[in-house]
């Protein structure tokens, strides 16, 4: 039972950060359309920030996830205006490919600047973890799931309520009628890449304070689960990304603990493939038609 | 208050628009009207930048709008109210609305002008926050002309209102449509039902395959053999 309990803990853990991350495929997917796979390489991007922040410059912790989330920012904003922006009325494919180079370019930019060695995170927090009776929490996953919760929270309030959040949810229904209300589709874009850019800055963060290795294609990894949680939960639906990367995080954890370390990889798949089989718009996509 | 000049427009290698040129008065109704695919909706969206012009000029309130992005027109005081209604079917009808509004930061005014659509339109306060997309056909329709109002706009371009609607229905929204006219806004309709936009227009335009082939006031267009005979049924 314990076992239990402290792998679902550590599912959480790792799967608030699928979530997070899992939120900028899925929104940028629901207003461009387009899989962002240079996604991931944004971790990539904050983790070194952060690393040269902590490092080299010897900046604080706070600093050094600041300055992650405005280089992830700065880095998302700008792959959309020079790569993407100037497609948008291409072929779906050509801006699919495009991502997938964007990838490449920013994996073997990295590779080039900083070598092919893993640079270790420096450990930022050593508190004791909670323990109760058997069951044990480290400060770390407390930290992380929680920001993660709020963070969550508040993006859905800003979408749901905040007028920019509502002009997101017109340009990602209806992209032409947005323009016919003069809402400036371009800013919404812009937004919407620098919104999951911040949260891949801060979900980085998080991951390298649990993984603390940072090399070229450390974003690989996670950027492709929690694209395959996007996907399971419902690509262009916010609740279902952060669904989805919960799923996730908890299914793998538990396979690593019950069935086996190297099979949890295969399960994630298998239990991807099962669903959309069964429900191919994801767990809360919904397949019902809407009146024309 | 707008005027276009030799306007053509293709779609790839098909050419959709011929050298359109027409001018809409303020406070005037002007209809265009024409058969499928003669070019009626192709024509709104060259207006509203929705689709490029490859040449000729656009020019509403004396300024030449040919190279303005979409939202700046909407500020402008030009909105459409598109083919087919386009409401935000995920969206409430409170908040459709408020996304005619998006380009507006008067609060208050908002506010009156929500109060006055809903007077146009009864049916949609009752429903203000249901689904746009569990709405029926017409009231769809009633909440993308709301919406279209929200903007405060100068001049309303609307295109087919009254498709799939109940003869009772299209009377309606044609009175409708003749009440915001009354209110100050110059009205530019896109019809299929040639007999309802004759009879509301001051003016009309007659579009065939791209081009403009006949024009004059609502009545004596009424009372043309040729337009009787295509768009009238004899
Ligand atoms: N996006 C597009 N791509 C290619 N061709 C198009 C496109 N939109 C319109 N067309 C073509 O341009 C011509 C004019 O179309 P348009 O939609 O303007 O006609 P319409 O008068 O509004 O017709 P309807 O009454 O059926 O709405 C048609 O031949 C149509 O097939
Ligand atoms: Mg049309």
């Amino acid at each position: 039972m314990s076992l239990f309990l402290n792998q679902l803990i550590n599912g959480l853990h790792v799967g608030s950060i699928y979530a997070l991350i899992a939120l900028g495929y899925t929104m940028v997917y629901g207003i461009v359309k387009l899989i962002n796979f240079a996604h991931g390489d944004i971790i990539m991007v904050g983790a070194y920030t952060a690393v040269i922040a902590l490092a080299t410059l010897g900046w604080s912790a706070p600093f050094a996830l600041l300055a992650a989330i405005v280089i992830c920012v700065l880095f998302g904003v700008l792959i959309e205006r020079i790569a993407y922006k100037p497609l948008r009325s291409s072929p779906r494919i050509s801006s699919l490919i495009t991502a997938i180079g964007v990838s490449m370019l920013l994996q073997n930019a990295a590779l080039i600047i900083f070598g092919a060695q893993p640079q270790p995170f420096p450990t930022i927090v050593n508190i004791a973890p909670i323990r109760f009776n058997s069951i044990q929490i480290s400060f770390i996953t407390l930290l992380t799931v929680s920001v993660s919760i709020i963070l969550m929270v508040t993006l859905q309030g800003f979408i749901s309520s905040s007028k920019a959040g509502k002009a997101m949810r017109a340009a990602s229904e209806d992209y032409t009628t947005a323009q016919l209300m003069g809402i400036n589709v371009n800013t919404t874009i812009t937004l919407t890449f620098a919104i999951g850019c911040a949260l891949a800055g801060i979900g980085s963060f998080l991951f390298c304070m649990a993984y603390p290795a940072v090399s070229p294609t450390m974003g690989s990894l996670p950027g492709l689960k929690a694209f395959i949680a996007a996907v399971l939960g419902g690509i262009g639906i916010i609740p279902g990304a952060m669904l989805g990367g919960f799923v996730m995080g908890v299914a793998e954890s538990l396979t690593k603990a019950y069935i086996s370390t190297t099979m949890s990889d295969a399960v994630v798949y298998g239990i991807l493939i099962i669903v959309l089989l069964a429900k191919p718009t994801g767990l809360l996509g919904k397949t019902t038609s809407e009146k024309v | 208050m707008l005027k276009l000049q030799e306007i053509d427009l293709f779609y790839g290698a098909i050419q959709a628009l011929r050298s359109i040129s027409f001018h809409v008065q303020p406070g005037e109704i002007v209809s265009l009207i024409g058969a499928n695919g003669a070019g009626k909706s192709s024509i709104l969206n060259a207006i509203s930048a929705i689709h490029p012009i490859s040449s000729g000029e656009i020019l509403f309130e004396n300024h030449s709008i040919n190279k303005l992005p979409p939202f700046r027109l909407v500020e402008m005081g030009l909105s459409q109210v598109p083919e087919g209604r386009r409401v935000f079917s995920k969206m409430s009808v409170l908040e459709n609305l408020e996304m005619g509004a998006f380009t507006r930061n008067d609060s208050l005014e908002i506010q009156k002008d929500m109060e006055m659509v809903f007077a146009h339109f009864p049916r949609l306060k009752e429903r203000k926050k249901q689904l746009a997309g569990t709405l029926s056909g017409g009231e769809q329709q009633m909440l993308a002309m709301g919406r279209a109002i929200m903007s405060r706009p100068k001049l309303l371009m609307m295109d087919e209102p009254s498709m799939g609607l109940s003869p009772l229905l299209v009377q309606e929204i044609f009175d409708i449509i003749s009440e915001i006219n009354q209110d100050g806004i110059t009205i530019l309709l896109v019809e299929q039902n040639a007999q309802m936009a004759l009879s509301l227009a001051h003016r009309a335009y007659v579009l065939e395959t791209g081009r403009i082939i006949k024009s004059g006031t609502g009545q004596a267009l009424m009372q043309d053999e040729d337009v009787r005979k295509a768009y009238l049924g004899g």
